[in-house]
């Protein structure tokens, strides 16, 4: 055979050029390998095809919608408080923000989101804050597992128990709080949560302080995480992206200090920001933004509306009977408040016809809420823009010149969570 | 430079193209009549400095026509100005062209947008379902596709059931009219098939 | 084989005691070794990494290797919504485990679709996989997932395998 070429091919240079050919087939044969839907270091249901060159990866490809359930179709179909539940499901991991926030924007849709009682903003600005601890830690614990940090799970794991038990004393749930309502909140806090939130303040410095000592400067930790997926600062803002991932590629660019709401003008907090971009980045960012929001939480603790045990009864729901509903006492004695209870439970909260986009810094970045609407209870359209569905885009772009064993990394550091992604 | 200033800039550079600002509760919003201009007037967006695509929304305004509108919102990171551009597609043509070359996020808004509501982006370097599976039938967020599905079947890829809506989820309508019309009730498009529902009332 | 060897006992009129005791044995071993396959799916998944975690810790029912490799793990946890694109991967994942395998339906999404009556969401695990135990809650707090996981050690222990194996030889051999 090799002979029959030998006679045929009679020019070097072409015999020269089809064995470099022959030998490129052999060398840069690509695989294709299938992180599938059940995956310990997906964080979720992430489905990413990988094309790899050896241990390289060549192409990568994400495919989402394994969590695809359908919301934005449910909204239209519900009620706006209806809603609520379902904004807890979206990002799981701190369902107390995804609350606030959809709150927030039925309330701008309505004009009163300026104009809610100031207790009920300090505790909305607490369980936000709350929310983005706990969501930074289980990120971190899962980061540090799939990482070979196993330690790091455990540790975070019993720091959330404390706020689980925080929000469970709030809200009556552990995970899915559907705490606030719109105009205000389910109910007011109890009598010694915030005693209970002064002390997980003070325990909780001291776990992050033995995190850090594992982590931050822990040679294997800082080799993996080290200019591995760097985004750089422009390839950040063309993505879209928000949150910690935007911060840690170096742009100054949070809601709560250049859009503030609820009261966080009145507070005083850092913004860190990364330098180079990379996972390691991305990782200080988070465990910066830990301790800023404990700070917050000292501060509303410090200053909110009524002290701690609500003596001289401030309200924290907005004081219209179309919006809120009113007192049980009433409802069975009155003919005004039953009518606004009926109205409010059957129809829905009546909002007037516009359209409105209300962007909240949850911890995972900007969970924006689009809701179009032609009055009346229900919206037209409800669209919710997912901070994790446009962070996993950048995958296709930072896995590419990666090693495999690099793909647990970024995925961790890019902190995404698929309830929000697939909606 | 205020959002209102930003507006009025565009307006000035393509005239009769862009409608007046509107405003709502203090959000601006501009209305461009031609959406095949849509590619040059974000690329002016992003030269005045609105380099930060926040998202892109499609709405179906079933039974008006043009049938889809789609909202594109901007922001410049620099100063935090935000604004909306908000254009109609009809239905027999329900394409326009994709700003990915503008901001590259828009690579997955516009996929999502073909995959729940079917309009094209031409332009697209690869445009295909994000949410639901390759070879799925239906758009659906459409207004006409029922909230509990329809039957389909993809041997290996996927299947799906209609759900059992128990009567249906009940919604009310704007508050205009009496009480009776305004009553918590099932609305199906009058496309929809018959039997999505156990019990339709009319 | 046709008929009982002589253990020392009468099997015909004491019954089978070995078979019995070591049927026992076998079936305490298994039930406390159940290595659940995590299907973690959605926000049940985190209350199940809860119920991993220290507070309340399933390693002491012997379940702390939460392996994501179907080969090696016996019951699997369904944790959170099933869509119908993830149905597939779901009905795979399930066929690799290698029996006896179990399945808990975690919560109401997995039990019966849950609060998503949509286009896009399985109306329960149980219309492609057979499913033992059902856990209700949304999410269930972990001491429900744990009462599921003695339930399936309930039912394990009264399995009675050897036996089985024993008549279906018989059964084979005739």
């Amino acid at each position: 055979m090799a002979t029959v070429q030998d006679i045929e091919i009679h020019d070097s240079a072409a015999r020269t050029a089809a064995a470099a050919e022959e030998l490129q087939d052999v060398q840069g044969e690509r695989m294709v390998l299938n992180m599938g839907p059940s995956h310990p270091a997906t964080h979720g249901v992430l489905r990413i095809v990988l094309e790899l060159d050896g241990e390289v990866i060549t192409k990568a490809d994400p495919d989402v919608g394994y969590l695809h359930r359908g919301d934005e179709k449910i909204a239209e179909n519900m009620t706006y408080t209806q809603f609520i539940p379902y904004t807890d499901r979206l990002d799981y991991l701190a369902p107390l923000a995804s609350n606030v926030a959809y709150a927030l924007a039925v309330e701008k849709l309505l004009g009163i989101h300026e104009k809610l009682p100031p207790r009920c903003q300090y505790i909305r600005v607490m369980c936000c804050e709350l929310a983005r601890i706990s969501a930074h830690l289980l990120g971190l614990g899962a980061f540090g597992m799939d990482a070979g940090a196993i330690t790091i799970f455990l540790l975070t794991f019993t720091e959330r128990e404390k706020i689980y038990n925080l929000a469970e004393a709030a809200s009556g749930a552990r995970l899915t709080t559907s705490y606030t309502r719109i105009g205000g909140l389910m109910r007011d806090i109890p009598p010694n949560w915030c005693a209970q939130v002064k002390q997980f303040c003070d325990e909780f410095e001291v776990a992050l302080a033995e995190v850090e000592t594992l982590l931050t400067r822990n040679r294997i930790w800082v080799d993996r995480l080290r200019d591995v997926g760097v985004v750089s600062k422009e390839m950040a803002i063309d993505y879209g992206l928000s949150g910690p991932n935007l911060r840690g590629s170096g742009v100054d660019w949070d809601l709560r200090k250049h859009q503030p709401y609820l009261c966080y003008q009145d507070m005083e907090f850092d913004i860190p920001i990364g330098s180079v971009g990379d996972s390691y980045d991305r990782y200080m960012v988070r465990q910066e933004e830990m301790r800023q929001s404990v700070r917050i939480l000292r501060q509303c603790l410090q200053k909110i509306p009524g002290g701690w045990g609500n003596e001289a009864k401030e309200p924290v729901n907005i004081a219209d009977g179309k919006i809120t509903l009113p007192s049980k006492q009433k409802v069975l004695s009155s003919m005004e408040e039953l009518i606004h209870q009926f109205m409010l439970v059957t129809e829905g909260v009546n909002c007037p016809p516009g359209e409105i986009y209300f962007g909240h810094e949850n911890p995972k970045g900007e969970l924006g809420f689009y809701i179009n609407s032609k009055g009346g209870g229900t919206p037209y359209r409800l669209k919710i823009r997912s901070p994790s569905f446009v962070n996993l885009s950048i995958l296709s772009e930072v896995l590419p010149g990666c090693m495999v064993s690099d793909v647990p990394v970024v995925l961790g550091s890019l902190d995404f969570v698929m309830g929000e992604c697939d909606r | 430079m205020t959002a209102l200033e930003s507006a009025n800039q565009i307006k000035a550079r393509f005239g009769d193209l862009v409608s007046e600002p509107a405003e709502f509760r203090s959000e601006i919003t501009l209305k461009i009549a031609d959406a095949e201009k849509i590619f040059d007037i974000c690329s002016f967006a992003k030269g005045i400095g609105f380099d930060y695509l926040v998202d892109i929304t499609s709405i179906d305004n079933y039974g008006e026509d043009p049938r889809w509108t789609v909202l594109y919102h901007l922001r410049a990171i620099g100063n935090g100005t935000e604004f909306r551009i908000k254009i109609d597609v009809s239905e027999e043509k329900s394409e326009i062209p994709s700003v990915l070359p503008i901001w590259r996020t828009a690579n997955w808004h516009e996929r999502e947008i073909y995959d729940m509501m079917g309009i094209r982006f031409r332009g697209h370097p690869d445009l295909r379902r994000i949410l639901m599976w390759e070879g799925y039938p239906h758009h659906p967020l459409r207004k006409d596709f029922p909230l509990a599905g329809k039957p389909t079947e993809l041997p290996g890829v996927a299947f799906t059931r209609v759900t059992p809506m128990e009567g249906g989820p009940f919604v009310t309508l704007p508050s205009s009219g009496d009480s009776i019309e305004r009553e918590p009730r099932v609305r199906v498009p009058e496309q929809a098939e018959p039997g999505i529902s156990d019990k339709r009332l009319k | 084989m046709q008929s009982q060897t002589e253990y020392g006992y009468n099997s015909k009129i004491e019954g089978d005691v070995v078979l019995t005791t070591v049927d026992a044995a076998l079936a305490w071993f298994r039930a406390n070794s159940v290595w659940p396959m995590p299907m973690g799916l959605a926000c049940c998944a985190i209350e199940l990494m809860a119920v991993g975690a220290s507070r309340f810790d399933i390693s002491r029912f012997g379940s702390e290797v939460m392996r994501f490799s179907p080969r090696q793990s016996d019951c699997m946890i369904v944790a959170g919504t099933v869509t119908y694109k993830m149905a597939g991967s779901l009905k795979r994942i399930y066929d690799q485990m290698a029996e006896p395998k179990w399945v808990i339906a975690m919560g109401a999404c997995a039990s019966t679709g849950g609060m998503y009556r949509s286009y896009a969401t399985l109306q329960g695990v149980d219309n492609i996989v057979p499913v033992d135990v059902y856990v209700s809650g949304c999410p269930p707090r972990p001491e429900a997932v744990l009462d599921a996981l003695m339930k399936i050690q309930e039912k394990i222990k009264k399995e009675p395998v050897l036996q089985d194996l024993v008549a279906f030889k018989q059964l084979a051999g005739k």
